[in-house]
């Protein structure tokens, strides 16, 4: 079997030694240097440029500013192109833009002959702006009388949803109003905050560009290269068959890399110069104020609740903060209140309403779990006070209205195909020693105090039905009798290349180290695929890769069935082609000589293969954390921690687990010390920089404990469903429902700081 | 305003022009191919950049070049042996699932290089303050630390004990 | 690339002074962890530089035949850290700048600069301060010796011309000697931070190890520059150890003026006075064996 080995990455020896290339490591001598200038307002216009000085600065090649860019607005997500108009993304950005709506928009650029010219030269452009007003949350955006931050939008409303489940025709309620205002139920209302967050992928965004045979050639850290092909087409108004996109090995990605950022402008650049090649690579700085984040969403949320535990309504009213740009635009707010709709079951009825707002905030956009980790946190932080209230065992409570095996989503038709979440719920249970703690840290008094919490979440894989799944491989065999596997499917980090191999090495029956990935991507030569978001890869393209490998497998059979007529019940093992009686009837690597240089019959086999995959289904997991604060400062620290998850069945067990360590990490520093600061005046942003911005250290972290439930998922290739996202969604209720046990203090909104600590428990008189 | 400039490097000695004005991840990057040397922030806050610059390990983004002149500096692209085996610590992060992104993979590798080489063993705690000079968003550093500790813990022929907490 | 004017690299002390007579306007780099970030950021962009990284005559950490701790200005945080000196004599100031930023950066700033560079959140002032170290400076016309009680000046300027440089940080025998120190830095994280609040105490305790006989408390980021709260010294000394634990924290606030930044509040900031003031002084007096 080579799904289910922990096989050592297939990338490890060339990363470890320094050979693994990422884009700034493979750029073409001579290159030209570009860097953007960034407004220095949130919200208005450029009303006039003086670009002399800058343009005569010696070394400077060219100066180009919002004046003298295309005048089309294009969209930026990494979401597959619909072909329908209303689902299509929203287009609200130029290259440059002279409608300022961030602090930092992209106004102009320079093309130098090195970056310090480059930086020399932005400072001597001369800019005059019109200022309005900076408008950095929903509530003033939405006021009336505040003026559209794109002319589209009046109100500052990209979109505003309803939804509500079917009522079972015999509940005898009309509408979830009634059945969380219905008297005989127990109610709950609850506001919860989430804070804006960024991905902090160790290598910034960066790309150069050349043109070839008047073409445009970017290679770029994305995790999305078909879909940068796409939008920067759209963005230059030319074919894109024009575009040719090359991604190497990427430094971290997380969903920010999931949208085309600069693409787009490091193209037009290098047209600009007679397609000299043009390196665009963003600063730290600019990483943070230029890229995306996750969006800061509040939540109001009701529920009614029996007197067994059961949840009769749920209603979730959440209001995202979009930003100046759409980004991924409401798909994130309406796949936050699904996925507070999802984990658990309402008997009667559920409602849902999400506003996403246009500010002048820097854009947030795709992060890990979209738009889950904030809905999740709102969640499970009401199951826990729910409980609470009513003197529930919060475990019970949760499993009680566990969403079961064969649920079918109401409203977008996603299902339950297999679940272990029970069981995650109480494999975490007996780590942590649930049981014993909260009896134990019952009723505690003085500064120090421990407490140990936990909270559930549900993932779906991939994106169906909502857009489109599909999935190309090609395989192709060597001379040896190895394979090659090509994919448009993305390495991000997360160890995408070797379970990929892996899965090929399952579908032809050949062990893993005789399949060679080819880890990069480049559009002229990749099949196709929409690329690393979602945690769709292991499925989507799981199942491209599974066809392609039987097709594979079958024309190898084929093959070796001409050479050797008359045998029977072919089979590959052990690198050789056996029939049924278990004799060897030729090697591989034979099979593969004759196959390339028979002259009789000469067929280097290949195989392609498209999944167009029209299901999906849920992942399931929890978080259980045992923390102790140190009130009158404030301080939290999480003594231990552990995440189980069902992903169905594990592809590479050591990868999978070491993925989860990341996402707890990642929602570790969510809980408590992660957050984008915006100067309420200006609108910039205050601490975009790795040393103000709380990216947690080594010396910040527990142990990290991740298990598993391995269930097989009847719709995933191998058995296997979402994990990439999932590890970071559970971690930040855990925490602040630890918290409330240890100190009756229930802390609504993240980061879980010291100082908002200390001022809720100043609140709560426990100072 | 270029100077002559010459240090032993990945124990080759090398002798360039260069600008005063560069830093040593600047040259080693830029002027020596060294690719290794990654830049996350430029400024010493993620580590991304660490060498070895005479045996200790520092941000070679926020050092110039020119301080390194004469001395010995070590890239990951000198660790491995002659014969081209990795060194013990590579096969540490490789055999750990250590790595996954790459892009701090090598210069944490460098700051383990400088903990292994001191003779000592150390804390799991310890070696949790030994690499909190690189920010990582892949692995939480659980594996890169158990990493480490198994290169200690090899170079040492020391495995469990009470200097290891589990 | 860095934007710079120029580098001159002296090659002595006397070399570096001549140079900053020349050219007021030069900035010295030491570590280069200050400064080089400075020159990105723009702050001190197309400025000449006057190297110093590097002279054997500013580096070292001794002990004088008196018993004075002398500290090379050059000296890096991992240097003071790790100096037997050090921790037989001021172990808390190692300690102390062990705890600023990350080991690489460590092993790249250096105490000098930290004092120098006049921040009020530097690891090793609060302690300096807490000692009454003293700053010796060298300049075209000699030497003179400053106590750190009049090294600030206002936010990031110190009693330093611009043609004179730091050579050496004196810690006198008699303000070590018998004393215990700790220092609590708190940060938003445990490590690659810049102090929240720093507190520095140093305590010197009754022959039975029951009171406190003297005590100094000093702190960084409680206003613009590190300072001491003398008047809260002065009204602790002479009680038992928990006695002045509990109330040096509320009578260091009557001297103390942190403000409200986008980093924290006053009120948070004063709330961690309050707290850890506490705190500081009870752990170095248990470092002292003092029974709490």
């Amino acid at each position: 079997m080579e799904v289910g080995r922990s096989i050592v990455r297939v990338d490890a020896f060339d990363k470890v030694t320094g050979r693994a290339k990422y884009t700034g490591d493979l750029i073409d001598r001579p290159v030209l240097e570009a860097a953007i200038l960034h407004s220095t307002i949130a919200n208005g216009w450029v009303k006039a440029m003086d670009i002399s000085a800058a343009q005569a600065l010696p070394g400077v090649v060219r100066v180009l500013t919002c004046f003298d860019a295309p005048d089309i607005q294009y969209p930026t997500p990494g979401h597959p192109w619909s072909v329908e108009k209303a689902h299509q993304d929203v287009a609200d950005r130029k290259l440059l833009n002279r409608r300022v709506r961030i602090y930092g928009d992209d106004i102009a650029a320079v093309v130098a002959r090195d970056a310090l010219t480059a930086k020399k030269a932005l400072a001597l452009i001369r800019v005059e702006y019109e200022t309005c007003p900076v408008v950095l949350e929903p509530r003033e955006a939405m006021a009336t009388g505040t003026p559209p931050i794109h002319e589209e939008y009046p109100d500052n409303v990209l979109r505003h949803t309803v939804s509500e489940i079917p009522l079972p025709p015999d509940s005898g309620f009309q509408c979830a109003q009634e059945v969380l205002d219905c008297p005989g139920y127990h109610a709950f209302s609850g506001h919860y905050e989430t804070q804006q967050v960024q991905h902090c992928h160790i290598e910034n965004p960066v790309s150069w560009a050349y043109m070839e045979g008047g073409r445009i050639t970017v290679v770029t850290s994305t995790q999305i290269p078909h879909i940068v092909r796409r939008v920067t087409g759209q963005a230059l108004g030319i074919p894109w068959g024009q575009i040719r996109v090359i991604k190497p090995y990427i430094g971290g990605g997380f969903g920010n890399k999931q949208e085309v950022l600069y693409e787009p402008l490091n193209a037009w650049l290098c047209t600009q110069v007679g397609g000299r090649a043009v390196r665009l690579e963003l600063s730290r700085e600019e990483t943070f104020q230029n890229t995306r984040s996750r969006h800061p969403i509040s939540f109001d949320v009701r529920a009614a609740v029996d007197q067994d535990g059961r949840l009769m309504a749920r209603e979730c009213v959440l209001v995202s903060n979009q930003g100046g740009y759409a980004s991924h635009g409401h798909a994130i707010a309406a796949n936050a209140v699904t996925g507070f709709r999802q984990t658990y079951l309402d008997q009667i009825a559920h409602r849902s309403e999400a506003y996403t707002v246009y500010t002048n905030r820097s854009s947030p956009g795709a992060m890990r779990g979209y738009g889950i980790p904030q809905a999740n946190f709102a969640l499970e932080c009401m199951m826990e006070d729910i409980a609470l209230e009513m003197g529930l065992d919060p475990i019970a409570f949760r499993v009680k209205n566990l969403m079961p095996l064969g649920y079918v989503d109401p409203l977008n038709g996603i299902t339950c195909h297999s679940t272990g979440a029970a069981a995650c719920v109480e494999k975490g249970r007996q780590w942590i020693g649930w049981d014993a703690l909260r009896e134990k840290y019952q009723n505690q008094t003085g500064p120090l105090r421990r407490g140990v919490g936990m909270a559930v979440f549900s993932y779906k894989t991939g994106v169906h039905p909502i857009s489109l799944e599909t999935a190309s491989a090609r395989i192709v065999l060597s001379q040896d009798g190895a394979v090659q596997l090509q994919l448009g499917a993305t390495e991000i980090g997360q160890g995408g290349d070797t379970v990929f191999s892996q899965m090929a090495a399952q579908a032809i029956g050949i062990p893993t180290e005789d399949v060679r990935i080819v880890s990069t991507q480049d559009t002229d030569t990749a099949p196709f695929d929409t690329g690393a978001y979602a945690s769709r890869q292991t499925y989507v393209t799981g199942h491209a890769i599974k066809k392609a490998g039987t097709l594979f497998r079958r024309k190898l059979l084929d093959y070796a069935g001409e050479l050797f007529p008359g045998a029977e019940g072919l089979d590959i093992r052990d690198r050789t082609v056996m029939d049924g009686a278990g004799n060897t009837l030729i090697t591989l690597a034979d099979l593969a000589m004759e196959a390339f240089y028979s002259l009789s019959h000469s067929e280097p086999v290949t195989a392609e293969a498209t999944a167009h995959v029209k299901d999906n289904t849920f992942s399931f997991g929890c978080c259980f954390a045992e923390i102790e604060v140190d009130i009158p400062v404030g301080k939290i620290r999480v003594l231990r921690m552990v995440n189980v998850h069902d992903s169905g069945t594990l592809i590479n067990p050591a990868l999978a687990e070491a993925q989860v360590h990341g996402g707890m990490s990642m929602g570790l520093g969510y809980a408590l010390s992660e957050e984008m600061k915006f100067d309420p005046k200006t609108g910039r942003l205050l601490n975009g920089n790795l040393l103000d911005y709380k990216l947690p250290t080594a010396m910040d972290h527990p142990e990290l404990a991740a298990l598993f439930v391995e269930t097989c998922d009847s719709s995933g290739p191998f058995g296997n469903k979402a994990l990439g996202e999932p590890p970071s969604i559970p971690v930040a209720a855990a925490v602040r429902n630890a918290l409330r046990h240890a100190t009756g203090v229930a802390v609504n909104t993240l980061p879980l700081s010291p100082q908002r600590l200390v001022e809720e428990f100043w609140k709560g008189g426990l100072l | 305003m270029i100077q002559v400039w010459n240090a032993v490097v990945n124990g080759q000695p090398v002798e360039l022009g260069i600008d005063p004005r560069e830093s040593l991840a600047d040259v080693l990057r830029e002027r020596l191919g060294l690719t290794s040397v990654k830049k996350g922030c430029e400024v010493g806050e993620c580590g991304a950049c660490t060498v070895l610059v005479d045996g200790t390990a520092v941000d070679s983004c926020i050092y110039l070049a020119l301080w390194a002149r004469g001395k010995q500096i070590l890239t990951v692209e000198g660790l491995q042996e002659p014969d081209g085996a990795l060194s013990p610590i590579q096969k540490a992060f490789v055999e750990e699932a250590a790595v996954q992104c790459g892009f701090c993979t090598p210069g944490i590798i460098l700051s383990a290089v400088e903990i292994v080489g001191s003779g000592r063993t150390y804390t799991r705690d310890e070696l949790r303050k030994l690499i909190s000079g690189h920010l990582c968003r892949c692995t939480g550093y659980q594996n890169i630390l158990n990493a480490v500790e198994r290169a200690v813990h090899e170079a040492h022929k020391f495995v469990g004990g009470e200097e290891t907490q589990e | 690339m860095f934007d710079l004017a120029s580098i001159y690299e002296a090659k002595s002390v006397s070399a570096a002074i001549r140079a900053l007579e020349d050219d007021p306007s030069a900035v010295v780099i030491a570590g280069g962890t200050d400064v080089l970030i400075k020159v990105r950021e723009g702050r001190l962009a197309g400025r000449r530089l006057i190297s110093i990284h590097g002279l054997a005559e500013l580096e070292g950490i001794a002990l004088t035949p008196a018993g004075d701790v002398e500290i090379g200005p050059l000296a890096t945080f991992r240097q003071v850290a790790e100096s037997p000196v050090i921790e037989k004599t001021v172990p808390v100031l190692g300690e102390a700048v062990d705890q600023a930023g990350g080991p690489q950066l460590r092993a790249q700033g250096t105490i000098g600069g930290n004092v120098c560079n006049g921040i009020t959140s530097a690891d090793s002032a609060s302690t300096l301060l807490a000692l009454d170290a003293r700053l010796r400076v060298r300049g075209p016309r000699g030497e003179r010796e400053i106590p750190m009680a009049e090294w600030y000046r206002g936010a990031g300027k110190v009693n330093l011309a611009p043609y004179e440089l730091l050579v050496k940080i004196v810690i006198p025998r008699e303000n070590y000697e018998g004393y215990f120190g700790h220092y609590i830095k708190y940060a938003a994280r445990n490590a690659m931070d810049i102090a929240t609040l720093g507190v520095s105490c140093m305590v010197k305790l009754s022959g039975d190890r029951t009171a406190v006989e003297d005590v100094s408390l000093a702190f960084g980021v409680a206003g613009p520059v590190p300072l001491r709260v003398y008047g809260a010294e002065a009204a602790v000394r002479g009680l038992p150890v928990a006695e002045a634990a509990d109330q040096i924290g509320p009578a260091a606030l009557e001297e103390v003026s942190p403000r409200t930044s986008w980093r924290a509040t006053k009120e948070f900031r004063i709330q961690l006075v309050r707290e850890l003031s506490g705190r500081a002084l009870r752990e170095a007096a248990r470092k002292g064996g003092a029974v709490l």
